[in-house]
């Protein structure tokens, strides 16, 4: 931050890339166990996971160390943006398959399910969505978008107004305003996850609505569930940015770290608006 | 076209500071490009012979009718693990090897741009290599759905199917941060002058594999989580009875499997462009166009998947799409194999040992491909569909293709990365018994294929028998010969003649104003490109 690097940052060895690998080597085998209903599979898995965690907290703490020390140049600083956004892309090829498999079922198989090739095998089967497919007698209901899902839309898209503000705030160097901008983005980020929960428990018990109900249940569940799970890293990584602001980490001329993740949220927020309009609204 | 560079002087500050950590830690902890590169190649060559060993045991089985040395299960078990351990183990990893060690001394670069994150894309290929070979010993064996791993099949195996399924998200993960880096790299951190019309063609042609790496890796992920949960937690994506398909399966599994045959040969496209433009003496001919043809197969390969499914039933439009887009196909590949016979006309050639894999890859990888052209024609692939016709052509591409052009560039850059000339007589040796035995083994097969002789079957009726013994005495003889490449390769690092800066005159890209071998750090100053 002080002074600029002369030379493109090569770091010396480390450790923490070998620690991750052999975090993965124990989750890997772990979820094939646990998933098997092996002994030693959580065991395993929660070993390889705190591992996981450890090396996040070893290496992300060496990166903002060399960051704040000054040894990263611009030409560093447009490496972390071309490899942030190329994270992004392939992260939105992840999302593409499973949207992909979502037009499938319901512009593909299930129409063909129901046309005459298959009336011998499923007589009553009708194309409409959603549905639990022919095989599948289990009355559910489905998740509408005016009410829980439309709040979340709300609290999602407000989270992306408060995180360009707190931008807007580290560039004016409003230290204050970044703080509380931060906060409230991480916030909205956890209370949209609560919430989201609360929606999961809610589809179970009330609705009948469950992972295994057919092509609608699955591809509802892992749409917003790894969405979810995205939302949930997101407000973790907004919830370190906010640490490193109050330890007074970034200036208004530096902070990538504060950028990347804000691609991050907006990126979250983005694939959100597909769900609302395709998995919760055009039912 | 290659970048030539203003002057020949040796960047002599680069050797102040050669100290590293040595024995294992310097291996676990390496930042540095030529260690992980090496790591690479190493990993990628045990995996080589690994799943060498079960091909062989697959012929051995094949040698004669009737079941003799493993039991159908296993047999399944040994092609499923062939083809994943040669494609996610073997040949991806080499060229991945090939990039750290190149492309930062093809653009004058100090390192990768992300050092760490790339020893982590290493380090992450052995826990994955681990989680598939000890698959074998799970109960109920390895996966045995073929390494396409359709469903139902695939939804119904035990816990090495599992064990599969966490393998490929962690080679995945592997993939997508070596090909971010490798892109960020390219973009990123090249020497001032160089443009990118300017780029050696084997840097073109890994940033576009990467980009393509970039693309399709994650779908394969999300393909292989619809399986897990299909599998393990009550999902429907692949099962008909609630609302999904399996051919859905295939849809999004080809999506990635299509592009990634392009993967596995666009940085052979890159080694061949530099190794005949070297010993031809003469500049690559039809650079741009080159450029403009890499780019052009990345982009249709996207477009063409569904032409692996042609027998699991497409309305007709989508044949003839798929069909007339595949062999669009060869046209840009065309153009790059005019391009590389153009470069050789009227050059003064030499014929060491990787022109001599690269003209092998020329002339056998077009086999390969016109092959590819017949299984694109609807008519005739309904009837090849599953025969080792099929198994003759994808070999083509990927042994006598991928990696034949990835021994071309092992003997091509040994010197630069040893110090040490190879042998090359006995490189010569290795060239042409592994051309004698790859076509004994493989063009047989076409005859198999046409004559009906399925795949992924352990036994086989009695007219096969004769060309089934010879593919399998050659299969033999090109596993043998492969010895011969690590005798070659472990005397060149040990010794032999000292390999001079520049050992092949003909040679104009960057890496070669480096001494050889070429130091532990380089190019941290960027040299100036004109």
């Amino acid at each position: 931050m002080s002074q600029e690097a002369s030379h493109y940052y090569v770091p010396a060895p480390s450790p923490w890339p070998i620690t991750g690998a052999i975090a993965l080597l124990f989750m890997g085998f772990g979820a094939a166990f646990s998933v098997n209903r092996l002994p030693l599979g959580y065991g395993l898995l929660a070993t390889g996971f705190a591992i996981l965690v450890y090396m996040m907290f070893g290496w992300f703490g060496t990166v903002a160390g060399e960051s704040e020390s000054g040894k990263f140049n611009k030409q560093v600083d447009k490496s972390f943006r071309w490899g942030m956004s190329w994270f992004i892309f392939s992260e939105v090829m992840f999302f593409g398959a499973f949207f992909g498999a979502l037009y499938y079922m319901r512009l593909h198989s299930i129409p063909d399910l129901a046309d005459l090739d298959n009336k011998i095998l499923w007589p009553d089967f009708t194309a409409d969505w959603p549905t639990a497919g022919p095989g599948i007698q289990e009355k559910f209901m489905p998740m509408g978008p005016w009410g829980l899902p439309a709040l979340n839309t709300l609290i999602l898209l407000t989270s992306g107004v408060t995180v360009t503000w707190a931008h807007w705030a580290l560039k004016l160097n409003k230290r204050g305003q970044l703080k509380l901008g931060l906060f409230l983005t991480f916030a909205l980020g956890f209370l949209f996850v609560g919430l989201q929960a609360y929606e999961y428990s809610h589809a179970y018990s009330e609705m009948n609505l469950k992972l295994s109900t057919g092509a609608y249940g699955a591809s509802f569940f892992m749409l917003t569930g790894f969405h979810g799970f995205h939302v949930t890293l997101g407000s973790i990584m907004l919830f370190v940015i906010w640490c490193r602001v109050l330890k007074g980490h970034f200036s208004p001329e530096n902070h990538f770290g504060f950028e990347g993740v804000a691609w991050y949220w907006h990126f979250v927020d983005v694939v959100w608006l597909g769900l609302f309009i395709f998995v919760y609204w055009l039912i | 076209m290659a970048a030539i560079p203003d002057h020949d002087v040796v960047h002599g500050a680069d050797h102040a500071h050669d100290h590293h950590l040595t024995g294992l830690m310097r291996w676990l902890t390496t930042t540095n490009h030529k260690d992980i590169g090496t790591l690479y190649l190493w990993f990628s060559f045990i995996m080589f012979l690994t799943g060498g060993v079960m091909a062989l045991t697959i012929r051995a089985e094949l040698f004669q009718p009737g079941l003799q040395i493993v039991n159908p299960e296993f047999f399944n078990q040994l092609t499923t693990m062939h083809g994943l351990i040669m494609v996610f183990g073997a040949i991806m990893p080499a060229f991945v090897g090939f990039a750290n060690w190149q492309i930062p001394m093809m653009i004058g670069a100090p390192d990768m741009a992300f050092a760490r994150m790339n020893n982590w894309s290493f380090w992450l290929l052995p826990p994955a290599a681990l989680l598939l070979i000890t698959s074998f010993f799970a109960p109920g064996g390895a996966a045995a759905g073929g390494w396409t791993f359709y469903p139902p099949l695939s939804v119904q195996m035990g816990i090495g199917m599992d064990m599969m399924i966490f393998a490929i998200h962690i080679l995945g993960a592997s993939s997508i941060m070596g090909s971010i880096n490798i892109i960020t790299t390219i973009l990123n951190m090249r020497a001032p002058g160089m443009t990118l019309m300017k780029m050696p063609m084997f840097v073109w042609t890994w940033l576009i594999t990467a980009y393509l790496l970039v693309l399709v890796m994650p779908v394969l992920a999300g393909v292989v989580t619809m399986l897990l949960t299909d599998r393990n937690f009550g999902t429907n994506f692949f099962n008909a009875a609630g609302g999904g398909d399996p051919v859905l399966f295939q849809h999004v599994f080809w999506f990635f499997g299509h592009p990634e045959v392009y993967i596995m040969i666009l940085p052979s496209f890159g080694i061949v462009s530099e190794v005949i433009p070297t010993f031809s003496r003469k500049p690559l001919f039809g650079y741009s166009s080159m450029v403009y043809a890499t780019a052009s197969i990345a982009i249709l390969s996207c477009i063409v998947w569904a032409h692996h499914m042609f027998t699991a039933g497409m309305p007709a439009v989508g044949q003839l799409f798929f069909m007339y887009g595949t062999m669009l196909i060869a046209v840009p590949t065309g153009v790059k194999v005019f391009n590389w016979t153009a470069t050789m006309w009227r050059g003064s050639m030499t014929f060491e040992t990787p022109m001599l894999f690269s003209i092998g890859f020329i002339f056998l990888f077009v086999i390969g491909g016109f092959s590819g052209v017949v299984c694109a024609i609807v008519p005739i692939d309904v009837q090849v569909q599953d025969t080792y016709y099929v198994i003759a052509h994808f070999h083509y591409v990927l042994v006598s293709g991928s990696l034949f052009a990835i021994f071309a560039g092992a003997y091509y850059w040994l010197p630069k990365w040893t110090g040490h000339m190879y042998d090359e007589t006995l490189g010569k040796w290795h060239f042409w018994l592994s051309m004698f035995f790859f076509n004994l083994t493989f063009f047989v097969q076409h005859f198999l294929g046409l004559a009906g002789m399925p795949r992924r079957i352990p036994d086989y009726a009695l007219q096969f028998a004769d060309f089934n013994m010879i593919s399998s005495i050659g299969a033999f003889g090109f596993g043998t010969t492969q010895l011969l490449f690590l005798y070659v390769v472990l005397k060149c690092i040990c010794g032999g003649a000292k390999a001079p800066q520049r050992p092949w005159e003909g040679a104009k890209t960057l890496e070669w104003t480096l001494p050889s071998p070429a130091p532990y750090h380089t190019f941290e100053t960027p040299p100036l490109v004109k």
